[in-house]
C-alpha cells in the first residue's frame, strides 16, 4: 500500500472490507463510492429529491440516513423513477412499482416500469456548417449501418440512429452493434460514427461534435448574407464596405439588399467564387478549418483588385467571419492596395456582437420510442385506455423523471432529452432492445377509471423504507417536477 | 456504519439473493420444497459470518501465496490458498484470486450437507458453484462483457462431466487484470480452482508494452489492491487480427499447460469479439471448426443469466 494517500481519498465503512476509495472510484463493492471527496452509495433504484435548491446531483448517505429513520419524507418532495425498478415483461402483470403519493390534497399515483424498447431509436442533432455526408447515406458504427443522414436544419445536421430494422432486421452484428451505439448515446457516452461518402464524427449528448478529428466550437450566427442583414446598420457609417466570409455564402454589404437600404454607396469590390444574387457569393473558396468554415487563412486572397472607376483611397473594408473568430481591417492607399490598419474602436463592438450571438456548438440526443401493448398492460388491464389519458393529457408520461413530448396520432411515441435524465438511466437486453425508464403519473380516481391495478398500489412511504437498493438524487433543475399537479404531460 | 448484509428472495419465488459488503451471491436449489427451504436456510446461516471471517485475514490474504507463505486459518481462505498455491511459483498471484469462486463453494457445501437436492448453483458475480444430481444437468451463457451482457457461447454441462466449477476473469470485470481478455471462462472441478486459473489464463492474454493498451498501477485506483503497484489494465484500444490471435495465443499456451497438469477441464478465451476454446469443451457449435478450435456462433439467447454490476436491466 502506498504510505500517502491523496488527501480526498476515504475510507469506506459500510463493511469490514474497509476499502480506501479514491476520488472519482467506487469501492469493492460498487455500491459504495467517492463523490468529491463524500462517500455516497450508488445503487440503482433512483429516487429524485425535488430539491429547492439545485446542489450536488447525489445525496451524501450519511446525512440522508437520519432523515430516513422512521421519519419518511414528504410524499410530493420525492418521487419514485423507474431506473432499476425492472420490468415485467413480457407477462401480463402490473408493473414492478405503483406508487401513490399526496400531492396538495389528490392522492397521486405513478406507475413505474421499466420497458423494453424494440422499436427505439435517437434523433442526434449535430450542430456544424460542415458537410457531414450526402442525406441518405448510411450512419455506422464499427463498420455497421446504425442509421442515415437526415435533413440538415438551420446551423445543424441530423441523423436517424436506430429504429427496429436496424436493431432485429439486419445481421446479428448490426443489432449488436446498432443497441451498443443508443445505449452508449443515450448514457451519455462518446460514440464514433462513420458517413458513408462523408465524415467521421465523435459525438456525445450536450457536448460539442468532433468532425473528422476536429472540435466544433460555436455555431455561427448566420450565413454570410444573413450576418449582413444583421449588422448592416450597425456598421452604416462607420466603415465604407463589409465582407463577411462564409463557406455557404458570403455576403459583401456594399452590393447586398439590406446595404442598398441604407443607401451605401457603391465600391466596386469583386469577390471569386460564384454569385447568387446581389452581395451574395457561392463557393469563394474550399471547405476547410479557416476563415468561416472555408480554408481561407489570408481573406485577401479572395478579392480581386479594386478599380479606380469605383473605389477610393482611404477606402475602409471590414472583413470578418461568421463566428466573428477571425476579423481583419484595412485602408486602401493610394494604388487602391488594401492595407491592414488596426481595427477601429467603432467596430470593435460589432465583431464582439457577432461572437456573442454564436451559440456553443452542441451534439443533442433525444431518445425516441414507443410504449407497446404489453408495457401498458403493466399499468392497466386496459391498454388503449392508458394512450387515451395520456392524449387528454390525465396522464404524465415522464422518462427517469424528464418530461417526455408524446407524438399526436395513435400509441404512445414519445421523445425524451437524455440530458435531462439521471446518469446511465438506460439498459439493454440482448434481444436487441433498450431498456428505458418510463413513468406514468396520473390522480388515484383516474388510475381506477381505467382499470389500472389499484390493489398493487403502495404508499410512498413503504416504497422509501425498502432503503436498500435504492439511491436518492436531485431533480434537474430544468424539468417540472413530475408530481406537480395540472401540468401537461407533453410541455417541457 | 456497518450495513446489514441482505439476505432475500428474488421476485421470481425461486432464488435466493445473499448480499454483504463487496459479496454479491445468487442462489437456486431444486429439489423437495423441504429440501430446498433447508438448503436455503443453511446457506444464509452460513453466509452471515463470512465477510468477518474473511477481513479478520485480509493482510495475509493479500500477500503473494508462496510454499513458504503463512497459511490462513479460516475455512475459506484455506481454500483460496490452496487454489492459487499451484501458480505460486511461476507467477504473482495471492489467495485474493480465488476469492469469489471459494466463498460459492462454501455456500454450496453448506446447502447440500443440509439438503439432499437434485441440483443447486451459487453464483457470486459470475464465479459459480454447482452440485449436480445424478442425471442433472445446467445450461450455462458466457458472457463477454459484463457492462453489455450478450452471450459469446453456451454449453451445458452434466453430472457425468466432472466440472463443479465455472468462472470468468476479465479485464472489463470487477476484479482488476494484468492482461487484455475481455473474458476467460474456465471449467474446473471447483470454483475455487476455476477461479484462480481464470485469472492467471486472463492475465496471460496479452500484448506486453503495446502502445494501446492503457496500464496503471493497482494501488492508483484501489490504495489497498492486493495487486499493489502492478500495472492493471484500464483500456484497450482496437487491435489488428494478428495482434488478436498473438495475445490469444499467448493465453491458450498458458491454458494447455494448466490442463496438461490437471489444474483444469477447459477455457474460452475471448478478446475483440474473437473466441478460442481449448478443444474438449463441449459447446453449442462444435460443428462449426475452423484452424483447429471449436468456433462459437453467436449463440441464440436461451437462458437467463445474472449480471454483476450496474448494467443489469432486470434487477
Amino acid at each position: 500500500m502506498p504510505d500517502v494517500f491523496p488527501p480526498d481519498t476515504v475510507r469506506c465503512d459500510a463493511c469490514p472490507v474497509l476499502c480506501y476509495i479514491k476520488r472519482g472510484h467506487a469501492g469493492a463493492c460498487d455500491r459504495y463510492a467517492n463523490v468529491e471527496g463524500q462517500l455516497v452509495r450508488v445503487d440503482p433504484h433512483i429516487l429524485l429529491d425535488r430539491a429547492k435548491s439545485q446542489g450536488t446531483p447525489l445525496v451524501p448517505f450519511l446525512e440522508r440516513e437520519g432523515d430516513w429513520d422512521g421519519k419518511i419524507m414528504k410524499g410530493q418532495e420525492t418521487f419514485v423513477t423507474a431506473i432499476g425498478a425492472g420490468t415485467t415483461y413480457p407477462d401480463y402483470k402490473p408493473a414492478p412499482f405503483i406508487v401513490s403519493s399526496d400531492v396538495e390534497g389528490v392522492d397521486m399515483v405513478t406507475v413505474v416500469t421499466e420497458g423494453i424498447f424494440s422499436y427505439c431509436g435517437v434523433k442526434l442533432k449535430i450542430d456544424t456548417d460542415r458537410h457531414l455526408g450526402p442525406e441518405r447515406n448510411l450512419v455506422r458504427a464499427q463498420g455497421e449501418p446504425v442509421g442515415h443522414v437526415t435533413t440538415a436544419e438551420y446551423g445543424s445536421q441530423m441523423l436517424s440512429l436506430g429504429g427496429v430494422h436496424h436493431l432485429t432486421g439486419g445481421s446479428k452484428s448490426e443489432g449488436r452493434v446498432t443497441c451498443e451505439t443508443l445505449l452508449d448515446l443515450c448514457n451519455g457516452r462518446e460514440v464514433e460514427l462513420t458517413i458513408d461518402e462523408g465524415a467521421s464524427v465523435r459525438v456525445a449528448a450536450g457536448k460539442p461534435p468532433v468532425v473528422n478529428g476536429q472540435r466544433e466550437e460555436r455555431m455561427r450566427v448566420g450565413c454570410g448574407s444573413a450576418t449582413i442583414g444583421m449588422f448592416a446598420k450597425q456598421w452604416f457609417g462607420k466603415v465604407d464596405d463589409v465582407v463577411v466570409v462564409d463557406d455557404h455564402i458570403t455576403g459583401v454589404l456594399s452590393e447586398h439588399q439590406a446595404g442598398k437600404l441604407l443607401g451605401v454607396r457603391e465600391t466596386g469590390i469583386a469577390i471569386q467564387g460564384r454569385r447568387s444574387t446581389p452581395g451574395r457569393y457561392f463557393q469563394v473558396a474550399e471547405p476547410g478549418t479557416g476563415w468561416g468554415g472555408t480554408n481561407i487563412s489570408d481573406p485577401l486572397t479572395i478579392l480581386k483588385p479594386f478599380k479606380a472607376k469605383f473605389a477610393w483611397p482611404h477606402l475602409r473594408l471590414l472583413m470578418v467571419s461568421t463566428t466573428g473568430e477571425q476579423f481583419a481591417y484595412y485602408e486602401l492607399d493610394e494604388a487602391l492596395r488594401p492595407v491592414e490598419r488596426e481595427l477601429p474602436e467603432a467596430l470593435k463592438e460589432s465583431v464582439g456582437r457577432i461572437r456573442e450571438n454564436c451559440e456553443p456548438a452542441l451534439t443533442t440526443v433525444l431518445f425516441m420510442g414507443g410504449a407497446g401493448g404489453s408495457l401498458r398492460a403493466g399499468v392497466t388491464e386496459n391498454p388503449v385506455k392508458l394512450t387515451d389519458s395520456v392524449k387528454r393529457k390525465l396522464t404524465r408520461v415522464t422518462c427517469g423523471g424528464a418530461p417526455a413530448y408524446i407524438w399526436p396520432g395513435g400509441g404512445i411515441t414519445f421523445m425524451v432529452d437524455v440530458t435531462r435524465m439521471p446518469e446511465n438511466a438506460f439498459g439493454y437486453v440482448p434481444t436487441p432492445a433498450l431498456v428505458a425508464p418510463i413513468e406514468f403519473t396520473l390522480k388515484k380516481d383516474d388510475y381506477a377509471v381505467l382499470g389500472g391495478h389499484v390493489d398493487y398500489v403502495r404508499p410512498l412511504g413503504d416504497v422509501l423504507k425498502e432503503k436498500e437498493r435504492q439511491r436518492q438524487l436531485s431533480s434537474h433543475a430544468q424539468n417540472p417536477w413530475p408530481l406537480k399537479p395540472h401540468a401537461g404531460s407533453s410541455e417541457s | 456504519m456497518r450495513d446489514p448484509a441482505l439476505i432475500r428472495m428474488l421476485p421470481d419465488g425461486r432464488r435466493m439473493h445473499l448480499r454483504d459488503g463487496p459479496i454479491d451471491l445468487i442462489i437456486e436449489a431444486n429439489g423437495s420444497p423441504q429440501a430446498v427451504s433447508a438448503a436455503h436456510e443453511a446457506a444464509a446461516r452460513r453466509f452471515v459470518s463470512i465477510l468477518d471471517e474473511l477481513c479478520g485475514e485480509l493482510p495475509l490474504l493479500r500477500q503473494p501465496a508462496r510454499k513458504t507463505s503463512e497459511r490462513p486459518r479460516g475455512m475459506i481462505a484455506r481454500r483460496m490458498f490452496a487454489a492459487v498455491e499451484p501458480y505460486g511459483q511461476d507467477c504473482f498471484i495471492t489467495p485474493m484470486a480465488a476469492v469469489a469462486g471459494s466463498v460459492a463453494e462454501e455456500i454450496l457445501e453448506s446447502m447440500t450437507a443440509a439438503a439432499s437436492l437434485n441440483r443447486a448453483y451459487v453464483n457470486n458475480g459470475g464465479d459459480i458453484a454447482l452440485h449436480l444430481g445424478d442425471r442433472q444437468s445446467y445450461k450455462i451463457g458466457m458472457v463477454e462483457r459484463p457492462d453489455r451482457p450478450s452471450l459469446f457461447g453456451s454449453l451445458e454441462i452434466t453430472a457425468a462431466d466432472s466440472v463443479r466449477g465455472i468462472a470468468t476473469s476479465g479485464w472489463r470485470g470487477r476484479s482488476f487484470s494484468l492482461g487484455i481478455a475481455d473474458a476467460v471462462t474456465v471449467l474446473a472441478s471447483c470454483a475455487a480452482a476455476a477461479d484462480a486459473a481464470a485469472t492467471v489464463i486472463a492475465n496471460a492474454v496479452n500484448l506486453p508494452d503495446h502502445p494501446r493498451v492503457t496500464r496503471v498501477p493497482a494501488w492508483d485506483i484501489s490504495p489497498d489492491s492486493d495487486l499493489g503497484e502492478l500495472l492493471v489494465t484500464r483500456d484497450v484500444g482496437l487491435l489488428s487480427r494478428l495482434e488478436i490471435d498473438t495475445a490469444l495465443e499467448n493465453g491458450v499456451r498458458v491454458a494447455t499447460l494448466l490442463r496438461e497438469r490437471g489444474l483444469i477441464h477447459s477455457a474460452a478465451l475471448c478478446l475483440q469479439k474473437c473466441v478460442r476454446v481449448l478443444p474438449g469443451l463441449t459447446t453449442k457449435s462444435e460443428c462449426d471448426r475452423r484452424d483447429g478450435f471449436p468456433r462459437l456462433r453467436a449463440p441464440e439467447v436461451h437462458a437467463r443469466l445474472e449480471f454483476a454490476g450496474r448494467t443489469k436491466p432486470h434487477a
